[in-house]
């Protein structure tokens, strides 16, 4: 920045406007490519199910897997039904 | 040592993806190791020509995919360094050609003939050619112009490179993302008119691997068909060999990232 143009009451520098704008536009961004569930949701319950299966007689709806994204964290949630029979004494 | 593919991406076009896989695959080959770079831009084939071997194509990739020839006579052995082979883009088929299975099969086979590192150089955009430049990648240079438009996009591949490859839908290890900047003019930057390297590092939140000045001699390397790398005494040639040497795990500090003083006239007057 020059003398002059810092006596002249220069405007916000532009490469200041340009960070500030990426950031505002990629933040919306990142969020709208992440917003759906990830993508290996139904391979993973199918496979829970297959693995629990050979241990417990339960049906594929038994197990469901939840996905969830609060700001910054990210929930993985696997709840599992067990037939009431199940493991019985 | 196993070999290692490295994508050359950027999403934007016209930001250094060429200059760069030229270079970068030249520097791995001085420092002795066995180098092929292969030219993913099916229909719009350029590296021949920064690489100086245009006149020498007689195979392309699209042939050894296709089966019409076999990667010993499509693979054009470098004038400079005895270890490194380009193998050009096709100029005339559809990129259709391409194939997943095709493209894995080349790089198998290069990888059996003991090349140490594979260079694929991108086309732009984000469609199949870029995705398969970048499906089977262990590490990934992703060239950044300080500008928004090529900062925006280089984040769109990134999320890619994490989402749309083999080590990512396979859950392996992630891809190895190395930021580089290219055109930088760091007087620019001084002056606020030019993303800084800080900036575009917030922003994108992956490790830098090198800064390469906007430079003139950049199209006086491409008139000639020679890598920029190979133009002694060159800032451009200098920064990438620094980031040769950083990629092969050297510690250098960063060059040519400094304005220039400014004189006393243009301190009180600004200006360029």
């Amino acid at each position: 920045m020059s003398l002059l143009s810092f006596l002249l009451g220069e405007k916000k520098k532009t490469a200041a406007v340009a960070k500030e704008r990426l950031q505002i536009i990629l933040a919306h961004e990142r969020s709208g490519r992440n917003a759906g569930k990830p993508d290996y949701l139904p391979a993973l319950q199918r496979e829970l199910v297959a693995v629990i299966s050979k241990y417990v007689k339960i049906n594929a709806d038994d197990l469901k897997v939840h996905f969830e994204r609060q700001d910054d964290l990210e929930v993985l949630e696997v709840k599992i039904e067990l037939p009431e029979a199940a493991g019985g004494k | 040592m196993a070999t290692e593919i490295i994508v050359v991406t950027s999403g934007k076009g016209g930001v250094g993806k060429t200059t760069t896989s030229a270079s970068l695959a030249t520097g791995l080959a001085m420092a002795g190791k066995r180098v092929a770079v292969i030219d993913f831009d099916v229909g719009l084939r350029n590296l021949d020509l920064i690489m100086g071997c245009e006149r020498r194509v007689v195979y392309d990739l699209i042939n050894v995919i296709q089966g019409e020839a076999n990667l010993n006579q499509a693979l054009i052995k470098d004038k400079q360094c005895e270890n490194l082979f380009v193998l050009a883009a096709s100029q005339t088929r559809d990129k259709d050609a391409l194939t997943q299975e095709g493209v894995e099969k080349v790089l198998k086979d290069l990888a059996d003939m003991g090349f140490d590192y594979i260079v694929c150089d991108s086309p732009a955009g984000i469609e199949s050619g870029a995705l398969m430049a970048m499906h089977f990648a262990d590490e990934a240079l992703l060239v950044t112009n300080p500008e928004v438009s090529s900062v925006r996009d280089s984040d769109r591949i990134l999320g890619m490179l994490g989402s749309k490859t083999k080590r990512a839908i396979e859950g392996k290890d992630p891809i190895k993302e190395h930021l580089l900047i290219t055109r930088y003019n760091p007087n620019r930057v001084q002056d606020g008119q030019m993303l800084g390297l800080e900036d575009i590092q917030d922003i994108l939140r992956i490790k830098l691997i090198g800064v390469v000045p906007e430079s003139e001699n950049v199209l006086q390397a491409s008139n000639q068909g020679l890598p920029a790398i190979h133009l002694a005494g060159t800032d451009v040639s200098e920064a990438y060999k620094d980031v040769v040497a950083r990629f092969l795990g050297e510690d250098k500090p960063l060059r040519f990232t400094d304005a220039a003083k400014p004189g006393f006239f243009k301190r009180i007057f600004g200006g360029r």
